[in-house]
C-alpha cells in the first residue's frame, strides 16, 4: 500500500513538473502543500528581436522585460536587472498576442430543454426575474467557467493571448469573463475579469421552451420592451424585485457585444443600438461588402468573421447548377470582405467566432490580406481595437510597461507568406507553438499557397437579377400609349404621359420635351399605375411570432428582406407596392410593413414614407389553432377569440388613459407622480384606438366578421379592411355601413373548412353593396398574375373592365389610405406604372417595364440581357473552383439554398 | 368522442346538399348557327353551324344544313369549342385540402397498380362541378403517391355517379420515377445540399423487377396475384403508362426503361426540366402534359418566366403536348385549365396550338380521341359556348355546354350562394 502511494506521488510531482515549466505564481496570501513557497520570481528579458510594439511601431532590435506576468519595460535601451533570464530571440519578430472579442470557449454549452409535451411552454420557467426565459442579463459566465486546455492550445496557435469568453445562449446572455490562455496559471490569473462584457443576440435560448419569442421579429420586440422596463424600473416604480433588469442595470457600463448571425441581422442590430441609443458592438457575417454604404452610416464597434466558404465541390454538373448566383458570388467574394471594408474607412476587429478549423485563422488573414487588406489594419483588428472595446487598452493589444506579458515569437513578419509562430507568451508564461523542427515537417506536406481569383463585382442585391446601380429616378415621357388613369377620365387613347423627380408631371398628347426626358414608345401598348397587394408576405425574414395569442410589439418592418429574389418576381408582374402582413397565427398579429419593390436598395429605403400604420389581426381557424396541434392556448373557439379583442381594447383604453392622465399633469405634478410604463404593446393598441393605426384584418366566415365590427363599436373604432374576406358577400351590406373595405382572393377555396362557401363572386358582391373592394395575393407565385386575377372579376360578377382594374390598383391604394400617392395616373402621384405589351387584364398581357417613382426597376429586355450575365458569371465562377479544387484547396458540398416561401400559416422558429 | 362524432354529422351533412341535377340524354337536335368554331386541331372556322343529334355531330360548315334541326342556338359573336380536358387531376378524390377525412387520393404502398381512382370518385363534388362553368368536362382522375400509384380513369364532369361518368376507367399506370438525386438536410441552421441518391440503381431495379415478375405471372396469372394483374393492359399496351418525371437524367431513365419494356404508349407528366431533351423526346414519340404555368421556378437563377416559356421551348420540336393541371391547390385549381392554355399563349404558343394541348392532344394522351378532343363530325358532342376567348379570363364566359350531347347546368354551389346573396343585397340597397 505504502509503496503504491510512494510511486503516485512521485508520478504526480512529474507530471506537475511537465505540466509546469515555470514556478506557479501563486496568490501571495494562499497556502502551499505541493512544495516551497516562491515569492521571488526573476524577471524574463526577451533580446535581439524585431519587435512590433503596436500596429505601425516597430522597434529594432528591442528588449521586453517581463516580471510576474507584466511587462515592466519596452525599449532600446532597458536596464536589465541581475536576477532576469535572458532569451536570445534574435531574428524573430515579436507581436502583441491578438485578442478574442468574441469567443465561447472554456463556458460549458448550454443544455437543449428536455422538456417536452404536446402544449406550448407560455410562462417563464424561473420566479424573481424578467417575465422572460430568453433575457438571462443575470447570468454571469463565470459561473460555467470550466478550462477548455485543448481549445485554449489553439486559440494560443492562432495567434491569441486573450479572449472574451461567454455562454452562447439567449438574447440577452448575461456577462462573459476575460480570459488570459495560460495554462500554467490558476483561475484566480487567468480570469483577468469574471464580467468583461454583456453579450445579447436575437437567438433564443435553448435551455428554455417558453414561446416567446420564436421569430427573429420577436425578439427585436423583446429587446426593446427590455430596454424600456429597465429604464422604468431604474425610475424605482417597480413593485417588486427583478433580479434580471437589476443586473442590467448594474453592468450598464460593461461593453455589449451582439452576436447577429447574418448580413441582415448585421444591419437590424446597427438599426437597434441606435434607436434605442445603446452602443453595441456587433459581431458581423463576414459579408459586409454587399452593404458597406449602408454600415458606413453607424458608429458602433463592428467584429468581423475571417470564415470565408470552403470551396464548393464542382463536379456534378447537376448539383452545381443547382447552387445559386449568391452562393457562387459568396465564396469569391468572401476574402476581399476586409479590404472592401478598409477601402471604404470602416473601421473593425476580427473574431476567429465560425471558424470550424481554427488553424485556417491566419492562413483566412493572410488570404484578406493578399485581397487587398493592409497588414497594419489585420493588426489593429486583432489587437489595439479589441482592446479598446474591451476598455482593457492599458492592459493588451500593445506592447508597453503596465500590460501584461502577451506576446507572440514569429519567425518572420507574422501576416508573410512562411511566417511561423514559434511562442505564444500568456501572463509572461511561454508557451510553445510551433517548433522549429516540427514546422519543417509540416511544411513538406503543406499545400500551395491559394490562388487570387478575380473578385466579381458586388450587384445590389449581390445575386441574380441584382443590380450593377440601384436606379434612380428619371425624367421620361411615355409616347403615344393606352392610358388607364382610374381617375374621371377613364381610359386614355393616343396618350403621352411624363415623370419627373419621381412624380407624374403631365398626362396628354403631343407632349413638348423640355427636360432632356428619355422617350419611350408605348404605341399598341397599355399604361396603368403600378400594381398595389394589400396583402402579400414576400420579402420578409419572418411573418408570424406564434409566442402570444397577442403580438402587436412586433413590426414587419423590422425584419424586411429587401433580397429576396420574390421581389424580382413581383416586378415582372407589375406590381409595384405590396403591404407585408404579419400572419394569422394570433387573433391581434403584428405591425405590418408597406414597401415600394425597389429592388436593390436597402431595406429602410424600400419601406414607403409617409405611409400610414397598420396592424393585422385574424380570425378563424388559424387563430384557434385548429388545423394543428395545440390544445392550451387561449382562444379554441371563435367565442374565445371575441373575448381576446375585447380584453385587449380595454386595457389599451386604460393604459391611454394613464397616459393622458400622466401627460396633462404640470410639470411639478409629474415629477411627484409614478410615470407609467411604457409598453409597446399597449402602445400599439392605443394607436388602433386613437385612429393613428388601422386594422386589416384576416378574416372567413360571417359571423366572426360581423363579432369584429361589433367589438370595433364598441370601442369606437372602425375595422380598415376585412382581408380574405371569403364571406364578406353575406356581411357586405354590414361592412359597408361600418365602413370597412374588402381584400379578397379572386377565387381561392376549398382549401380548408371555413372557406366552403368562398364564392368567386365576393368581390362584385361586396362592390355592389359598397364596399371598396381589393384582390390580394397572399403569395408569391399569384403575386405575379394579379392582373388577371383582377380579370376574374369581369368573368365572375360581371365588372367593367375599369373598375375591375381599380381591384388591384386603385383601390387597394385606398384600403392602405395612400390613394394620395399611388392607385392612379394623375398629375402629382408617385411615377408607379407599368406598361404592357396588351390590355393589362387580359391574360396575354406581359408586363414590360415596371418603374417606381420614375425609376426602370423591370425591363423586360434588360432581364434577357441579365439570364447571359448570370450564366457568364455563373461560368467564371465555376471554372475558378475548379482551378481552387485543383489546387489543393478544401472542398466542400455545395449549399443548396431552398426557398422558403411564406404564406399567412407560415411558422418558423427562429434559433439562428 | 361526442366532438368527433359531432364532427361527422357535420361533414355528412356537408355532403348531402343536393348538387346540380346532371342533363338528360339528348333526345332533340341541335343546330348552332353563325359561330367561331375551334376544331381543336389548330383549325379555325369562321361563321359556321354546327350541328348535333343524339350525342354525336352532325354537321358542320358554313352553308346551311339540309337537315332540320328541333333547336336552333344563335351563335352569332360567339366561340364553339371542345370541352376542355384536364390532365392529372384529383378531381372527386378530394374536397376540403385541410380536413383529412375528404381526402381519398393516395392509398399506402409503393408498386399499387391495382388501387382505381374511378371508383373513389365523387360525381357530386361541389368541386368538380365548378369546373364546367369555365368549359372544363373531362378529366383524368389520377390516385398519387408511391412509386406506381395505381390507375387512373376518365370522367366526364357531370353525371350521378362514377359509373355514369366513366369514359375510360383504368387507362393508365401512373410511375413515378425516382430522383437521381436526393436532398439532404444539415441540422439547425444549416442549408440543404443535394447528392446522389446512392439507391436510385436500386430504386430502378425494384421498377424493373416489379414489371418484369408481371410480365411472368401473366403467363400463368393463378393463383391470382392483384398487383401484377394490374399490370396487365400496361403491358398489353391496352392502358398507357404515365411517367412522372422532371429532370433530364430522370426523363431520360424513365424513358428508356419504358422503351426497353416494350411500352408504346408512354406520356411524360409534370417534365419541368424536359427542354434541353426535347429531340430525344421527340425522337421516341413521347407525348408530353407539361406542368402547368402558374409555377415559380425551382432556382433562384432562373428566368422567372421559365414555366411560362417551357410550352413553347418544346413545341419548338414537335411534341404533342398538354398541359398536366397540378399545383398549389391543383383541385379547385383546375378550373383554371383554360388559363393556363392562355398563359401559355402569352408565352409563344399560338392560341390555337394552346387549346389544341388541352383539347385534341389531351383526348390523344388519353386514348380518347376517336370520340373526343375535337369538334368533327361523328365525334361526341362535348363541347361549350363562349361569348369570348375562352382561354383568356377577361373574355370566357361560357353561355352552353354540353357533353355527349346532353345539356349541362352551369349552375354550382358558388353561383347558388351568388344569386341569393346578390339578391340580398341588391334588395337592401332598394330599402
Amino acid at each position: 500500500m505504502k509503496r503504491k502511494h510512494h510511486i503516485h506521488i512521485k508520478f504526480f510531482l512529474k507530471t506537475l513538473i511537465l505540466l509546469f515549466p515555470v514556478f506557479i505564481l501563486s496568490q501571495e496570501y494562499f497556502p502551499t502543500n505541493t512544495g516551497v513557497k516562491v515569492t521571488n520570481e526573476p524577471y524574463n528579458a526577451i533580446i535581439n528581436a524585431t519587435i512590433i510594439t503596436s500596429p505601425g511601431n516597430v522597434l529594432e532590435n528591442g528588449i521586453i522585460l517581463e516580471r510576474d506576468g507584466k511587462i515592466i519595460a519596452v525599449g532600446k535601451d532597458v536596464s536589465i536587472p541581475k536576477n532576469t533570464v535572458i532569451h536570445d530571440k534574435k531574428g524573430t519578430y515579436i507581436y502583441p498576442s491578438f485578442i478574442e472579442l468574441y469567443s465561447s470557449s472554456s463556458v460549458k454549452n448550454a443544455q437543449r430543454s428536455t422538456s417536452s409535451g404536446r402544449s406550448a411552454q407560455y410562462g417563464p420557467s424561473r420566479e424573481g426575474f424578467y417575465w422572460n426565459d430568453h433575457i438571462i442579463s443575470d447570468y454571469n459566465s463565470h459561473n460555467d467557467f470550466l478550462y477548455d486546455k485543448k481549445k485554449s492550445e489553439e486559440l494560443r496557435s492562432a495567434g491569441f493571448g486573450i479572449i472574451n469568453t461567454h455562454r452562447a445562449d439567449g438574447i440577452h446572455r448575461g456577462t462573459g469573463l476575460l480570459l488570459a490562455l495560460s495554462d500554467v496559471s490558476t483561475e484566480n490569473e487567468k480570469i483577468i475579469d469574471n464580467k468583461s462584457a454583456e453579450f445579447l443576440s436575437f437567438s433564443r435560448s435553448v435551455r428554455s421552451r417558453q414561446s416567446y419569442p420564436n421569430s427573429i421579429m420577436g425578439s427585436i420586440a423583446l429587446l426593446r420592451q427590455f430596454f424600456y422596463d429597465s429604464e422604468w424600473y431604474l425610475s424605482g416604480q417597480a413593485k417588486s424585485k427583478d433580479y434580471a433588469i437589476e443586473s442590467f442595470i448594474e453592468n450598464n457600463n460593461l461593453p455589449k457585444i451582439f452576436y447577429s448571425g447574418s448580413d441582415l441581422n448585421f444591419i437590424r442590430a446597427l438599426s437597434l443600438s441606435k434607436e434605442l441609443n445603446i452602443p453595441l458592438s456587433i459581431v458581423g457575417s463576414g459579408k459586409e461588402y454587399m452593404n458597406l454604404k449602408e454600415i458606413s452610416n453607424y458608429q458602433n464597434d463592428i467584429i468581423i468573421p475571417v470564415n470565408f466558404p470552403d470551396a464548393y465541390d464542382v463536379s456534378d454538373s447537376i448539383i452545381a447548377q443547382k447552387i445559386s448566383l449568391g452562393s457562387l458570388k459568396e465564396w469569391n467574394q468572401a476574402p476581399s470582405n476586409l479590404s472592401s471594408l478598409e477601402r471604404s474607412k470602416i473601421k473593425f476587429s476580427v473574431t476567429s467566432d465560425g471558424l470550424k478549423n481554427l488553424s485556417k485563422f491566419i492562413p483566412n488573414i493572410r488570404k484578406a490580406i493578399d485581397y487587398g487588406l493592409s497588414e497594419k489594419t489585420a493588426l489593429e483588428a486583432l489587437t489595439t481595437l479589441p482592446a479598446k472595446i474591451l476598455n482593457i487598452s492599458d492592459l493588451a493589444g500593445e506592447l508597453k510597461a503596465g500590460a501584461l506579458a502577451n506576446f507572440l515569437v514569429v519567425s518572420s513578419p507574422v501576416f508573410g507568406n512562411d511566417a511561423v509562430i514559434y511562442e505564444n507568451w500568456v501572463l509572461g508564461n511561454k508557451h510553445l507553438v510551433n517548433s522549429k523542427k516540427e514546422r519543417k515537417e509540416e511544411k513538406k506536406i503543406e499545400i500551395k499557397r491559394p490562388l487570387i481569383f478575380d473578385v466579381l463585382p458586388v450587384t445590389y442585391p449581390n445575386k441574380a437579377f441584382g443590380n450593377k446601380s440601384i436606379p434612380k429616378s428619371q425624367n421620361i415621357i411615355i409616347r403615344n400609349t393606352t392610358v388607364w388613369t382610374n381617375e374621371v377620365d377613364g381610359v386614355l387613347k393616343n396618350t403621352d404621359v411624363a415623370f419627373s423627380k419621381g412624380l407624374i408631371v403631365d398626362i396628354g398628347q403631343n407632349l413638348k420635351n423640355t427636360n432632356n426626358s428619355i422617350e419611350i414608345d408605348g404605341t399598341n401598348k397599355h399604361l396603368t399605375s403600378g400594381i398595389v397587394d394589400e396583402h402579400s408576405h414576400i420579402a420578409a425574414s419572418s411573418i408570424n411570432e406564434s409566442g402570444h395569442n397577442s403580438s402587436a410589439e412586433v413590426s414587419i418592418q423590422d425584419v424586411i428582406n429587401p433580397n429576396d429574389i420574390s421581389i424580382f418576381r413581383t416586378l415582372t408582374g407589375g406590381v409595384t407596392t405590396i403591404q407585408i402582413l404579419h400572419g394569422s397565427a394570433n387573433p391581434i398579429g403584428g405591425q405590418s410593413a408597406i414597401l415600394k419593390l425597389k429592388w436593390g436598395e436597402t431595406a429602410e429605403n424600400m419601406l414607403m414614407k409617409d405611409a400610414t400604420k397598420f396592424i393585422k389581426f385574424a380570425l378563424g381557424e388559424n387563430v384557434k389553432q385548429s388545423n394543428w396541434s395545440s390544445y392550451s392556448r387561449f382562444p379554441q373557439t371563435r367565442m374565445g377569440v371575441e373575448q381576446v379583442f375585447v380584453d385587449y381594447f380595454q386595457r389599451a383604453k386604460e393604459y391611454g388613459k394613464k397616459w393622458n392622465d400622466y401627460n396633462e399633469l404640470s410639470k411639478k405634478s409629474k415629477s411627484k407622480t409614478t410615470k407609467p410604463r411604457y409598453d409597446v404593446e399597449m402602445e400599439t393598441i392605443w394607436e388602433i384606438l386613437k385612429g393613428e393605426r388601422h386594422i386589416s384584418c384576416h378574416s372567413y366566415v360571417q359571423s366572426e366578421i360581423n363579432m369584429l365590427m361589433k367589438v370595433a363599436e364598441r370601442f369606437n373604432i372602425k375595422i380598415n379592411t376585412f382581408t380574405h374576406i371569403l364571406e364578406g358577400y353575406k356581411v357586405a351590406t354590414k361592412m359597408a355601413e361600418h365602413g370597412a373595405g374588402g381584400s379578397s382572393f379572386s377565387d381561392w377555396w376549398a382549401y380548408k373548412y371555413e372557406v366552403n362557401d368562398a364564392i368567386p363572386y365576393n368581390g362584385p358582391i361586396m362592390s355592389q353593396a359598397g364596399v371598396t373592394v381589393a384582390y390580394n395575393s397572399d403569395d408569391a407565385e399569384m403575386i405575379r398574375r394579379l392582373n388577371q386575377e383582377a380579370a376574374k372579376a369581369v368573368k365572375y360578377g360581371g365588372l367593367s373592365e375599369e373598375e375591375a382594374w381599380k381591384y388591384v390598383t386603385l383601390n387597394p391604394a385606398k384600403l392602405l389610405r395612400i390613394d394620395d400617392k399611388v392607385g392612379s395616373i394623375a398629375l402629382g402621384k408617385h411615377a408607379d406604372v407599368v406598361l404592357w405589351s396588351h390590355n393589362p387584364l387580359s391574360i396575354y398581357a406581359v408586363a414590360e417595364k415596371t418603374i417606381i417613382e420614375g425609376a426602370v426597376f423591370y425591363d423586360i429586355e434588360k432581364a434577357s440581357e441579365q439570364l447571359k450575365q448570370i450564366k457568364n458569371e455563373r461560368n467564371t465562377v465555376i471554372s475558378q473552383l475548379i482551378d481552387a479544387k485543383k489546387s489543393g484547396a478544401k472542398i466542400q458540398t455545395p449549399p443548396i439554398k431552398e426557398k422558403k416561401y411564406y404564406h399567412c400559416e407560415t411558422i418558423d422558429i427562429y434559433e439562428d | 368522442m361526442r366532438t368527433s362524432f359531432l364532427y361527422i354529422a357535420l361533414m355528412c351533412s356537408f355532403f348531402i346538399s343536393a348538387q346540380q341535377t346532371p342533363g338528360p340524354v339528348q333526345n332533340q337536335s341541335i343546330l348552332i348557327q353563325n359561330a367561331t368554331i375551334h376544331v381543336g386541331n389548330g383549325s379555325v372556322i369562321e361563321n359556321a353551324n354546327l350541328g348535333f343529334i343524339s350525342g354525336k355531330i352532325s354537321y358542320i360548315g358554313q352553308e346551311n344544313p339540309t337537315k332540320k334541326y328541333d333547336q336552333i342556338i344563335k351563335g352569332e359573336g360567339k366561340h364553339i369549342y371542345p370541352g376542355l380536358i384536364a390532365l392529372n387531376t384529383t378531381l372527386g378524390l378530394g374536397e376540403i385540402d385541410a380536413v383529412r377525412a375528404t381526402i381519398d387520393d393516395d392509398e399506402l404502398g409503393s408498386f399499387i397498380p391495382h388501387v382505381r381512382s374511378v371508383i373513389a370518385y365523387n360525381a357530386e363534388s361541389k368541386v368538380v362541378e365548378s369546373m364546367r362553368m369555365n368549359g372544363v368536362l373531362i378529366a383524368q382522375i389520377v390516385p398519387k403517391g408511391g412509386t406506381i400509384s395505381g390507375s387512373s380513369s376518365v370522367v366526364n364532369l357531370d353525371a350521378w355517379n362514377w359509373e355514369d361518368a366513366a369514359i375510360s376507367i383504368d387507362q393508365g399506370v401512373h410511375l413515378n420515377w425516382p430522383s437521381p438525386y436526393t436532398r439532404q438536410r444539415y441540422s439547425r441552421g444549416q442549408s440543404t445540399t443535394y447528392k446522389k441518391n446512392e439507391k436510385y440503381q436500386q430504386s430502378i431495379e425494384e421498377i424493373k423487377n416489379f414489371f418484369d415478375s408481371s410480365r411472368a405471372y401473366l403467363k400463368d396469372p393463378y393463383p391470382v396475384s392483384l398487383p401484377y394483374q394490374a399490370m396487365s393492359k400496361a403491358l398489353n399496351n391496352e392502358a398507357k403508362v404515365y411517367l412522372h418525371a422532371d429532370d433530364p437524367q430522370q426523363i431520360k431513365d424513365g424513358v428508356e426503361f419504358l422503351k426497353n419494356q416494350d411500352i408504346d404508349g408512354v406520356v411524360l407528366v409534370s417534365a419541368i426540366y424536359s427542354s434541353e431533351i426535347a429531340d430525344f423526346l421527340a425522337q421516341n414519340n413521347i407525348e408530353i402534359a407539361v406542368k402547368q404555368p402558374h409555377n415559380l421556378p425551382s432556382l433562384e437563377d432562373e428566368d422567372p418566366k421559365i414555366r411560362f416559356k417551357l410550352a413553347s421551348e418544346l413545341l419548338k420540336n414537335k411534341v404533342l403536348l398538354s398541359i398536366d393541371s397540378t399545383g398549389e391547390m391543383s383541385r379547385m385549381n383546375t378550373r383554371n385549365l383554360p388559363f393556363f392554355a392562355g398563359s401559355f399563349a402569352a408565352y409563344g404558343l399560338t392560341k390555337e396550338e394552346a387549346l389544341q394541348s388541352i383539347t385534341l392532344n389531351a383526348a390523344k394522351i388519353l386514348a380518347i380521341d376517336k370520340n373526343y378532343g375535337s369538334l368533327e363530325i361523328g365525334k361526341s358532342a362535348t363541347l361549350f359556348i363562349s361569348s369570348g376567348d375562352a382561354l383568356d379570363m377577361r373574355t370566357n364566359d361560357v353561355s352552353q355546354a354540353f357533353i355527349d350531347g346532353r345539356k349541362v347546368s352551369l349552375e354550382t354551389h358558388q353561383t347558388k350562394l351568388w344569386k341569393r346573396y346578390q339578391k340580398k343585397v341588391e334588395e337592401e340597397k332598394s330599402n
